[in-house]
């Protein structure tokens, strides 16, 4: 094949694509500019830590299944670090986003940045909402039967039924995990391609 | 054991958590703390110095 036809295959297209937007040293970089030295700027690595033990103890509460989480030392013991780290991860998000918001950190073309925080914060929240009403105990069947009104009164309920525990519990260990975990990859790898936003005094003046 | 009976009398879980009403926000005592905790730590996060900072010349 000639190089004209190499250079419009889509494979040599994508790769051009990608190593353009992100370099090997922009996606594992040895320097930060001086004003990332700052606790705040420890929130979404710690969010992310967060959820990764999230998902681990997620794994291992899905191995022995509910019998065991409710019944045995262990089984309580991962039951708790699994929700402990889900406290943690909503803590560690919420001063991350306050962070983000009051230096308006989706200045200099860096708003997608912000939009996939938001949705994954939305997701996280759903996540949450399916988790409580997935313990097969007496809070969950509380919670479902308290939500079921409110989620039915806005007409979801026709097909997020909350009584469901079967439904709830693959949109809490598949669906919303999955979306969490996506956007999470997307958000950090646009952190990546954009680099961190400068103070407003070092920003260059914003086009309106 | 004691201390489990401690822990039991300082946070008792077998009867209704108390709300703070103000005005129209009516928030729990645990959530309140929550809050209120988060706060704490922002603040510190933005005043804390931060450990290694200003021993190596940064250029950028
Ligand atoms: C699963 C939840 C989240 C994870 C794991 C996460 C992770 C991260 C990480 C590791 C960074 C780069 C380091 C840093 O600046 O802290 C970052 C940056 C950022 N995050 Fe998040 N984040 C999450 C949720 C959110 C939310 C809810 C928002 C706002 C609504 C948000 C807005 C931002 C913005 C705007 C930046 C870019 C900052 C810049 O360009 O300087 N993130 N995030």
């Amino acid at each position: 094949m000639s190089s004209p036809d190499i250079e419009r295959q889509w494979t040599t297209r994508l790769r051009h694509r990608v190593t353009g937007h992100l370099p090997p040293e922009k996606v594992l970089p040895d320097t930060q500019p001086a004003y990332v030295a700052s606790w705040i700027y420890v929130f979404g690595v710690t969010t992310m830590v967060a959820l990764s033990m999230v998902i681990l103890t997620g794994f291992v509460l899905a191995i022995r299944g509910p019998l065991w989480w409710h019944t045995s030392g262990v089984g309580h013991y991962v039951n708790s670090l699994h929700l402990w780290s889900v406290e943690v991860f909503f803590f560690a998000m919420v001063i991350h986003l306050w962070g983000k918001f009051f230096m308006a950190a989706w200045r200099g073309r860096r708003a997608l940045t912000w939009v996939t925080g938001v949705v994954t914060f939305l997701t996280s929240i759903a996540a949450a909402f399916t988790g409580y009403v997935s313990q097969t105990n007496f809070d969950s069947q509380w919670i479902s039967t308290q939500a079921k009104d409110g989620i039915n009164a806005t007409g979801a309920g026709s097909i997020f039924n909350v009584l469901n525990l079967g439904q709830m519990l693959m949109w809490h260990i598949v669906l919303l995990p999955l979306v969490a975990v996506i956007l999470t990859a997307v958000h950090v790898v646009l952190v990546r391609v954009r680099g961190v936003v400068p103070p407003f005094e070092d920003a260059p003046p914003e086009k309106p | 054991m004691a201390g489990l009976a401690l822990l039991a009398a300082l946070f008792p879980l077998d009867h209704l958590g108390g709300y703070i009403h103000w005005g129209w926000v009516d928030i729990s005592y645990a959530n309140a703390i929550v809050v209120a905790l988060m706060v704490i730590v922002f603040v510190a996060a933005l005043l804390a110095p931060f450990p290694g900072h200003g021993r190596r010349k940064e250029s950028r």
